[in-house]
């Protein structure tokens, strides 16, 4: 049995047994989905520990006929990018099921099931190695976050769900029309044939092909990301979403669209993606600094949280068209780590809220005070979110500007103004929620972490720490992996500048 | 052509479905007054074994695949596969009607009767080669259905739609016939093939003429189909139609509606493709376009599913415009796929609401989530498909439609196509909010339980609705290989 295969099969034979649990034994499905997930996990690190990382290309392949007539795989594979989202989507959906113990008390049971078939479409999204079977995982995955929203979510739950549906599937429908097109032209699905006939020079766009397919792809992964202007979903999706829901979205599912920015866009269609990276890059500046700005006004903290989310997507979106190898490593790490931390901020407000059941930071105050671990844990992820170093994010954004510098010095001093930004949001947050005079309604709701909340909080701690101090566990294959994307990225580009100086700094490090 | 005054054996077996329907029908209303307590259980068995029959009679059929009747039939894999379709839509439109009889107090033989002649117009057209056949076809199926539409005879509602389905449908089915006249006069002929030939031949009519005819007959089809700007009709009819019988009337006269429109298109009219193309083309994006954003402002159910299948059947029509057999061969599957997510949606809502069907409205179904999981699951499963999402024949089916347009060169109505299903989304999610997102409210709370035939009247549509999302190929293979026949 191929373990990728067992990756991903597992959360879905999860999902179909938890639809058999009986309704009246919710506990029942609570302890079947926490089982499912943790052996997820486990089995994830056995990818891990199999991977190969000398190799730029896919391991774990899997490649199955599936329909006959269009030629159709089930292809799926992992590379050295694809490897770590899909350890991040294993690593946070058990401690989903951990936070959403007590909090989830009605229909408990198709909670759960949504949340592993939710985390069956995520690993899916990253692995498929054929362009249909990525477009048929990027909308399965839309379904159950759909439902978590919508039925768990709070008040204005149904607006943002409605929303959020809309939004990625007018999208995705625009890529679907472009992966029909490339099919017709290649006749064939599968992503590395593309590739090769892309390489060697069988397959050739013109540069209006070009840049229209481009254009269908990258709309529906900027409306994932959210790249500004496509970000109005975002903020109502992430406040109105149950915090497990809120996890899942920030820190996995907006992965989808840099994912796919990085492994389609850019070597399937260079020459667009070169030609639009300088407006691309001025949206996704816009994004941190306004992202960064409408956080720090939020009197609502989910929402303060989720704004700071366009603003840390913005860096990820400049690393990659910085077309820089530092840039590309930064991007992917700040992926990893926007999903450790950020994931963290919605676990621990998710936390505050199940206490104080209010999510305006106006109610708190003196939380330090009655909680105080939760308030040093809640401390260290605003540090990593901010970006100090030896924290994770640090090393992340360090490697963006850097790449961004490279590419051109004044967007890393606009995209500077963002990591200042962010400080302010964020410090000025933490003082006014956990400092201060210690309300009444603090004083008796908020308690400390109790032993299930330490156990989900306690992973993304030394997450963030040893992601922040020795980087060296998780950039090698990332690097090899962009390496590679790199180089397809420079088929067919004539390039007048020579934009990857430092590369062999860069795989030095 | 010279047709033999006695039918060979083979003309007989090539004919079997339509025999089997025919005289069953007729047998439901003979034994009708013989039996002592009317039960429309006995009658729905015997229409489900007429119907299990006929699909055995056609497939028997197909073994012994040609022409017949000297031509005026022909049985291939294309006429085989319709009539299978309309059959399945047959049985899965009784399979609800049990409760649903029982619960309006209307249990009669007719209904099964008038049923099962309409299904036999249908498999009428879907083999028929020459035009009179065709039309024969068409009235049979067509008379039969505009008195189901108004098989409640106390409703006003009914009898609103079947009268303005009959003055409608005769409308039309006028100027399919004035097609067909200008057809005969100026070829000399009904017969598809020999009218192709006719059309290419050396001394061929003025194209005036035949374009008109094409044009006549195009706007007789299209009213069947429900296609925009002849559409009008669909809503009223849907929503005052009993419920199981606008359930069948948005599959089954529409799948043989689209088979006449694609075997008379894609034959004989083939050799002038470049002529009524772009009629086509306008017509699909008008469907798609005026459906889908009508729907959008609907409230009852029914009356949405109907402003659906207005849009549903642009889709189809992308896949004639695209003029390949891969395109037909799509719009085979479309129908399809169609016919299970549809009547089974049409059956979820035939079985909330409730005597007198009070309960159509988006908002009766508040709170189904939770009442009746089961049902709702499978409605779901309806709608995803409806809205297009992957792993539904619905998905499938837009898929195949849009390659093949993507394939013929039609960019823009591909794109402007599957912009148009975003905008669907909105509506059928509606319905999903309502069901899982609300607290239940009467309607539900006075809903029966699930009966086994209704369990299965819901099961059976979405285990085939998940069946041609996950293995398409099967259907697909079949339609492909006789998609090739049409040209």
């Amino acid at each position: 049995m191929n373990l990728l295969l067992l990756v991903l099969l597992l959360p879905l034979a999860g999902f179909l047994v938890a639809l058999m649990i009986p309704r009246s034994s919710p506990d029942g499905s609570r302890n079947w989905s926490i089982g499912v997930s943790l052996a997820t996990f486990l089995a994830s690190l056995g990818l891990l520990g199999w991977f190969d990382r000398g190799i730029a290309g896919d391991q774990f392949t899997v490649d199955l006929p599936w329909i006959a007539s269009p030629d159709i795989h089930f292809h799926i594979a992992a590379d050295g990018v694809s490897l770590w989202l899909v350890l991040l989507s294993t690593f946070l959906t058990p401690i989903c099921v951990l936070i959403s113990w007590r909090f989830i008390q009605s229909r408990v049971k198709e909670f759960y099931a949504f949340l592993l078939l939710l985390e069956f479409g995520l690993i899916g999204v990253f692995i498929a190695q054929d362009l249909f079977l990525f477009y048929v995982f990027w909308e399965v995955s839309l379904v159950p976050m759909y439902f978590l929203i919508g039925i768990w979510g709070h008040e204005r739950r149904i607006y943002a769900a409605v929303k959020f549906f809309l939004f990625t599937m007018a999208g995705s429908v625009l890529m679907l029309v472009a992966i029909i097109y490339l099919y017709n032209r290649t006749q064939t699905f599968s992503y590395a044939a593309i590739l090769d006939m892309l390489a060697s020079g069988r397959l050739t766009f013109s540069a209006t092909e070009q840049m229209w397919m481009f254009l269908a792809f990258f709309v529906a992964f900027a409306i994932k990301v959210p790249l500004f202007p496509l970000h109005t979903w975002l903020p109502d999706a992430h406040v109105e979403a149950p915090s497990a829901g809120s996890v899942m979205l920030a820190s996995v599912m907006l992965k989808m669209g840099t994912f796919g920015i990085l492994h389609y866009c850019l070597p399937l269609f260079p020459g667009a993606a070169h030609q639009c990276a300088p407006w691309i890059a001025v949206l996704a500046i816009i994004g941190i600094v306004y992202g960064a700005l409408v956080s720090m006004v939020q009197p609502n903290l989910k929402k303060l949280v989720a704004y700071s989310s366009v603003s840390h997507l913005g860096f990820v979106v400049l690393g990659i068209f910085s077309f820089t190898q530092m840039g590309l490593d930064g991007a992917v790490y700040q992926m990893l780590n926007h999903g450790v931390s950020t994931g963290a901020l919605f676990v621990l407000v998710g936390l505050l809220y199940e206490r104080r059941h209010s999510l305006a930071i106006a109610d708190y105050g003196g939380v330090a005070t009655s909680a105080p671990w939760l308030s040093t844990v809640f401390l260290i992820t605003t540090l990593a979110s901010i970006g100090l170093p030896m924290l994770n994010n640090f090393v992340g954004e360090f490697l963006v500007l850097q790449g961004a510098a490279l590419a051109n010095f004044r967007w890393a001093i606009y995209a500077a103004i963002g990591v200042i930004l962010s400080a302010c949001y964020m410090l000025w947050m933490y003082q006014r929620v956990f400092y201060g005079e210690t309300g009444d309604e603090v004083r008796h709701h908020v308690t400390d972490l109790r032993l299930r909340e330490w156990a989900a909080v306690v992973p993304l701690v030394v997450m963030m720490v040893w992601m922040g101090v020795y980087s060296q566990s998780f950039l090698p294959p990332v690097s090899k992996t962009t390496a590679r994307v790199l180089d397809q990225a420079q088929i067919n580009v004539p390039f007048r500048v020579q934009a990857r100086p430092h590369t062999e700094v860069a795989r030095a490090r | 052509m010279p047709v033999s005054a006695v039918a060979s054996a083979s003309d007989l077996i090539r004919f079997l479905p339509e025999m089997i329907l025919t005289v069953m029908g007729t047998l439901l209303m003979v034994i009708d007054p013989l039996l002592r307590k009317r039960s429309s259980q006995a009658f729905g068995h015997l229409s489900l074994l007429a119907l299990a029959a006929g699909i055995g009679g056609a497939v028997y059929a197909y073994s012994q695949a040609g022409p017949a009747f000297g031509g005026m039939l022909v049985v291939d894999g294309f006429a085989t596969f319709f009539r299978v379709l309309v059959m399945v839509v047959g049985i899965l439109t009784i399979l609800p009607s049990y409760g649903f009889l029982a619960r309006q107090e209307a249990e009669t033989s007719e209904y099964h009767a008038l049923l099962l002649f309409s299904i036999a117009g249908q498999c009428l057209m879907a083999a028929a080669n020459e035009l009179i056949i065709v039309f024969i076809g068409l009235e049979i199926s067509s008379i039969a259905s505009y008195v189901l539409a108004g098989y409640l005879r106390t409703d006003k509602r009914a009898n609103e739609a079947s009268l303005k389905y009959f003055l409608l449908g005769s409308f039309a089915t006028a100027f399919f016939l004035y097609g067909v006249a200008l057809i005969y006069g100026a070829t000399g002929t009904v017969n598809l093939t020999a009218v192709r030939a006719a059309i290419t031949g050396q001394d061929a009519p003025p194209v005036v003429f035949v374009g008109l005819a094409a044009a006549l007959m195009f706007v007789g089809l299209g009213f069947k189909v429900s296609a925009a700007p002849f559409q009008i009709w669909a809503p009223d009819v849907y929503q005052g139609a009993p419920t199981p019988v606008a359930a069948f009337l948005s599959a089954g006269p529409k799948a043989a509606a689209f088979a006449v429109f694609l075997r008379i298109f894609l034959t004989a009219f083939e050799p002038i493709g470049s002529g009524w193309e772009p009629l086509v083309w306008l017509a699909a994006l008008l469907s798609m376009t005026i459906g889908n954003f009508a729907a959008l402002q609907q409230n009852n159910v029914k009356r949405m599913l109907a402003y659906s299948s207005i849009a549903h059947a642009g889709y189809v029509l992308v896949g004639l415009t695209a003029r390949s057999s891969i395109g037909s061969a799509a719009a085979m599957f479309y129908l399809a796929g169609y016919a299970f997510m549809n009547i089974g949606a049409f059956a979820v809502v035939s079985h909330l609401s409730g005597r007198g069907e009070q309960y159509q409205n988006v908002d009766d179904l508040a709170g189904l989530g939770q009442k009746q999981p089961l049902t709702a699951a499978m409605f779901t499963i309806f709608l995803l498909s409806l809205i297009g999402v992957p792993l539904t024949g619905g998905f499938f089916g837009k898929f195949y439609i849009f390659k093949a347009a993507l394939q013929s060169h039609l960019v823009w109505l591909a794109v402007l196509g599957l912009l148009n299903s975003a905008v669907a989304a909105y509506y059928y999610l509606r319905i999903l909010v309502m069901m899982y997102m609300h607290e239940p409210g009467q309607a539900v709370e006075n809903a029966e339980p699930l009966t086994p035939g209704l369990r299965l009247a819901l099961i059976l549509p979405a285990a085939g609705t998940l069946f041609l999302g996950i293995f398409p190929t099967w259907v697909l293979d079949f339609a492909g290989k006789s998609a090739m026949l049409v040209r």
